[in-house]
């Protein structure tokens, strides 16, 4: 190899010439390093560790999700040679973390791209996982001297954002696209590169579901925050302020938004998710009303309040699950909310008036 | 149990003239919407198409239109706002590999 040549690191910090792809040796996910002959390359062990696992729910909360990415560039997965797979995946940890974990006994190489820390679906929709970066990754890496084969596995995801035929035109390297299942990824290879219908298909199961539900929490929770604040300033002047109950039945409207409605979701009946969040909406106020004896003519205005404003924000919230689903369109969500959000404002502004009217005057 | 969203929107297209049965739309969609039938790519059923452009940024003839974009309500609000293209800042899922 010619040291004299200029660096052919992935990413601007280039501290070894050899190397082609930057890492940091303390990375408990780093199990060493194999020599190719473009340079050195990080080997991946296939364990997660603790802090893999912690990180993983620390995202799943929201927390420090913008920030949770690898350095782009190409990786080894046990003893991979020249005629070794390629599998391409993205630069968010998380991702990368569900990949590697399905490898253990399995020689391949990994590229990763510059997604920008965000997962394979999201960045093919957004054209960071896309044809650009996947011919200038190859070309950075030196991957066409590394493997004498010409085909790339691309994860099925990531389809949106890369055209196959044009990778092939710039660049020699034919696309087979994998399962859309990183569980599905070794009976994929074992076959000879035969995904099943199933390993093709999104699915989108209660437990996925309900692995999304915290991040839809968390923003409710910012969103509330705000919202307590003027009651709060409300309470002051109020005659009959706001106390533990009201916080139930808004805490209650919240939950059936955020939580419920996604973990139910085919169950409840319509198609349109306000619909749905609607429905459970007004379950819940219903039975909370009636479980207080608000049906009452004292009460009668604050039932009417709450009845218009609860079911309208659990809509809104499920609503907001389109962006976390994988099966909404974007004519279909524009078609909803063109309906759903005109009513959801005007039952809501009803509503807070209705219940002011309670609160302030006596 | 099958997940549904509403019917007859997707802005799906197939020029069938076009086509030449190369199977990739039907390799790529997440939904199964096509199957390749003598040779030649059909939609079976358009509804579960979610939009995402996979078939039609694949399609090595351009047999394929849809206007894709992300099916997000919150996407659609931002982009109300602020007059833009609406664009996912979208969370991630353990089917995302
Ligand atoms: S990708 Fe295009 S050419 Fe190939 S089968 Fe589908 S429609 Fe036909
Ligand atoms: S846009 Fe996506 S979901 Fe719709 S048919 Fe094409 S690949 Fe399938």
């Amino acid at each position: 190899m010619n040291n004299e040549k200029s660096c052919c690191c992935s990413a601007g910090n280039c501290s070894s010439i050899e190397s082609i792809t930057p890492y940091d040796k303390n990375d408990k996910w780093v199990a060493g390093e194999l020599h190719t002959a473009k340079g050195k390359v990080p080997v991946i062990s296939t364990k997660l560790h603790f802090k893999d696992i912690l990180g993983a729910w620390k995202v799943r909360w929201g927390i420090g999700r913008m920030n949770y990415k690898i350095n782009p560039g190409l990786y080894a997965i046990g003893k991979p040679d020249n005629t070794s797979p390629v599998l391409v995946s993205a630069n968010y940890k998380l991702t990368f973390d569900v990949l590697r974990k399905e490898l253990s006994g399995i020689n391949c190489w990994l590229l990763i791209l510059d997604t920008k820390g965000i997962n394979v679906w999201c960045a093919a929709g957004k054209g960071t996982f896309g044809t650009d970066e996947l011919v200038s990754r190859i070309m950075k890496t030196g991957l066409s001297e590394i493997v004498s084969h010409r085909k790339l596995v691309l994860p099925q995801l990531g389809a949106p954002g890369v055209s196959a035929h044009e990778v092939t035109k710039r660049t020699g390297f034919s696309v087979i696209y994998g399962p859309v299942r990183a569980k599905d990824i070794k009976a994929f290879l074992d076959s000879g590169y035969k995904a099943t219908e199933e390993m093709r298909t999104v699915k989108f199961t209660m437990w996925n579901r309900l692995a999304l539900t915290p991040i839809e929490l968390v923003g409710a929770a910012k969103l509330s925050l705000t919202i307590f604040g003027v009651l709060f300033l409300i309470n002051l002047f109020a005659s009959r302020p706001f106390g533990l109950s009201d916080f139930i039945a808004y805490a209650g409207a919240v939950i059936m938004g955020t939580v419920i409605t996604p973990m139910l979701l085919p169950l409840i009946p319509g198609r349109a998710f306000a619909w749905k969040g609607w429905l459970l909406g007004l379950l819940w106020t219903l039975g909370f009303i009636w479980y207080n004896g608000w049906l009452v003519s004292e009460f009668l205005l604050l039932a009417i309040g709450y009845l218009l404003v609860l079911p309208s924000l659990s809509a809104f919230l499920a609503m907001n699950f389109t962006g976390s689903s994988t099966y909404t369109s974007f004519s279909g969500v524009i078609k909803e909310m063109k309906i759903a959000v005109p009513l959801i404002a005007l039952s809501s502004i009803a509503g807070i008036v209705l219940v002011l009217i309670k609160s302030l005057m006596a | 149990m099958k997940h549904r969203y509403l019917k007859n929107v997707a802005t799906l297209n197939l020029a069938c003239e076009k086509c030449i049965g190369c199977g990739r739309c039907a390799e790529v969609c997440p939904h199964r919407v096509f199957s390749i039938n003598e040779r030649k790519a059909q939609i079976v059923d358009k509804d579960p198409c979610m939009e995402c452009g996979a078939c039609a940024k694949n399609c090595p003839t351009n047999a394929i239109t849809v206007k894709s974009g992300v099916g997000c309500a919150e996407a659609v609000i931002i982009g109300w706002f602020t007059g833009s293209e609406p664009s996912c800042g979208c969370s991630s899922d353990e089917g995302c590999c």
